[in-house]
């Protein structure tokens, strides 16, 4: 059998020497005007987003900032959806935005296919992830997830407030990718920094951000050496052995796509289940309707998934475009934010309200076109455990510091301090 | 009165599942998670309501709803 030397060291180690692409001024400080300067890594979009999205959608509705090296931020539905559907001008060949603009030739691959990945690629990429991520097949997931969620509501103790987003809903999405992945459950906490790193990042000095994103590729390369040496029934030991078109992935797309399920299958979801936990802290009437009727349960995170979508996703002009009046110039990037397309009152009724029965709900939260989320059946068995799990096990709970709560700036928001009260604080009465 | 049938229109489906989330008589998913219609797409009368919340939550417009008045 022939040796496979693709994630030898020689392969791997030019890596970090270069660094073609294209890097953009860094600015950072206060936004002067969300039109023409507008930034989603400042405090004002971490706090709330949506204001600045909706007052942005009446006056623009597409705005433009010279930060990131220039980009744009369509803020209706109809904008939103379709770029979404536009591949022809826009790409996918970076889909987090900053000041690094990876060099064209990587398109239609990209650093981490399918998501990054552009037609004719894209399709055959994605279809080797699709099976592992049915609803049929995250359905067996279920019970493991179920009974994760109860261990964790067991470990909170006797305590009268706990963070529900650092001791719940950030925990659950790590455990469930690292035992899809046959990583180990206790480097948890590690996926978070690489989350954040990623993610919230991208205004670093571009030396430590190779840095921080190299650790990543060192982890998931010593994954990758574990799984040759000890091959398991994973995703993991799935991708170094996965072909397409007769031929087993370069290094870089098994390590691409592996980096790809970590990072957007554990702040995204870990995100939807704090923001909807927040929700019901803050809302005692949902709350309680909810635990009289847990039925109600896949209806309801429906209309969190609406109000608070956890992800906005970038693309690139592929060339100057002229865009329903945007003047789009090659490489500018711009920014699709699925939470503004799902508020925008031309596409729902009462979009500003959280209305948890909502019958027609035609979100965008994973997503349109052909890079829905390919995660979004596996996000929803999480969300929907989690909520079953913790209306059940603490069915009265409020948020015990409203000022304490944090959200994360950038694209993937949720909250990531959520402090709730889960007893009275009182004695409790003998029962 | 014809009867009502359901068609999922493949170039349009990206394989959200809210069809076979909110209406498991009338749809199923593939090996790959696009939505396919049970049997040969007819509603029964009782399952309309279901049919229409299937075509009025589909992300992508994909599924239509032909015949009847």
């Amino acid at each position: 059998m022939a040796v496979d030397n693709r994630f030898a060291q020689e392969h791997w180690e030019k890596r970090d020497k270069e660094s073609p692409g294209r890097h953009t001024e860094i600015i950072t400080g206060p936004v002067s005007d969300w039109a023409s300067d507008f930034s989603h890594m400042e405090p004002e979009w971490a706090t709330d987003p949506y204001s600045i999205q909706d007052e942005l959608r009446v006056r623009c509705p597409i705005a433009h900032t010279d930060r990131f090296g220039g980009a744009w931020l369509p803020t209706s539905y109809d904008d939103i959806a379709a770029i979404a559907h536009d591949t022809e001008n826009f790409s996918s060949r970076a889909i987090i935005m900053g000041n690094f603009r990876p060099p064209r030739e990587l398109a239609p691959i990209g650093g981490s296919p399918p998501i990054t990945s552009d037609p004719p690629f894209h399709h055959d990429a994605r279809k080797l992830l699709l099976p592992a991520f049915t609803k049929t097949a995250v359905s067996t997931l279920e019970s493991p997830t179920r009974a994760f969620c109860h261990s964790l509501i067991d470990a909170l103790g006797d305590r009268d407030v706990v963070d529900a987003a650092a001791e719940y809903a950030q925990l659950i999405p790590m455990r469930v990718i690292a035992d899809m992945l046959g990583f180990p459950p206790e480097d948890g906490p590690q996926f978070r920094e690489f989350a954040k790193n990623t993610l919230e990042g991208i205004n670093l000095p571009p030396q430590e951000r190779v840095t921080r994103m190299s650790a990543l590729f060192y982890y998931l390369l010593a994954q990758v050496h574990d799984h040759l040496e000890n091959p398991r029934e994973d995703l993991t030991t799935f991708l170094i052995n996965a072909e397409l078109n007769g031929r087993k992935l370069d290094v870089s797309h098994v390590v691409g796509t592996m980096t790809l399920l970590l990072i957007a299958g554990t702040d995204t979801t870990a995100s939807a289940i704090g923001a909807s936990l927040w929700h019901l802290a803050g809302n005692p009437r949902d709350r309680e309707r909810l635990t009289g009727e847990p039925e109600l349960v896949p209806v309801a995170m429906e209309e969190f998934l609406r109000a608070y979508a956890p992800v906005s996703m970038a693309r690139l002009v592929k060339q100057d475009v002229l865009f329903r009046g945007a003047e789009m110039r090659t490489d500018d990037w711009v920014l699709l934010p699925f939470p503004a397309a799902n508020r925008d009152p031309a596409q729902f009724d009462r979009a500003d309200e959280v209305i948890i029965d909502r019958d027609i709900n035609r979100h965008a939260a994973f997503g349109l076109g052909i890079h829905r989320c390919v995660g979004s059946h596996l996000a929803r068995m999480e969300l929907r455990v989690a909520l079953q799990v913790w209306l059940e096990r603490i069915p009265s709970f409020s948020l015990a510091d409203a000022s304490a709560v944090r959200w994360s700036a950038g694209q993937v928001r949720g909250p990531h301090k959520l402090p709730v009260r889960i007893r009275s604080g009182q004695p409790q009465a003998a029962s | 009165m014809p009867e009502l049938k359901l068609q999922i229109d493949a170039s349009l489906c990206q394989g959200n599942g809210r069809c076979y989330d909110l209406a498991t008589d009338l749809f199923g998913d593939d090996e790959e998670g696009y939505g396919k219609v049970l049997g040969d797409g007819a509603v029964p009368p009782e399952k309309e309501d279901d049919a229409r919340r299937a075509v009025l939550n589909c992300p992508e417009h994909a599924i239509r709803l032909i015949g009847g008045t």
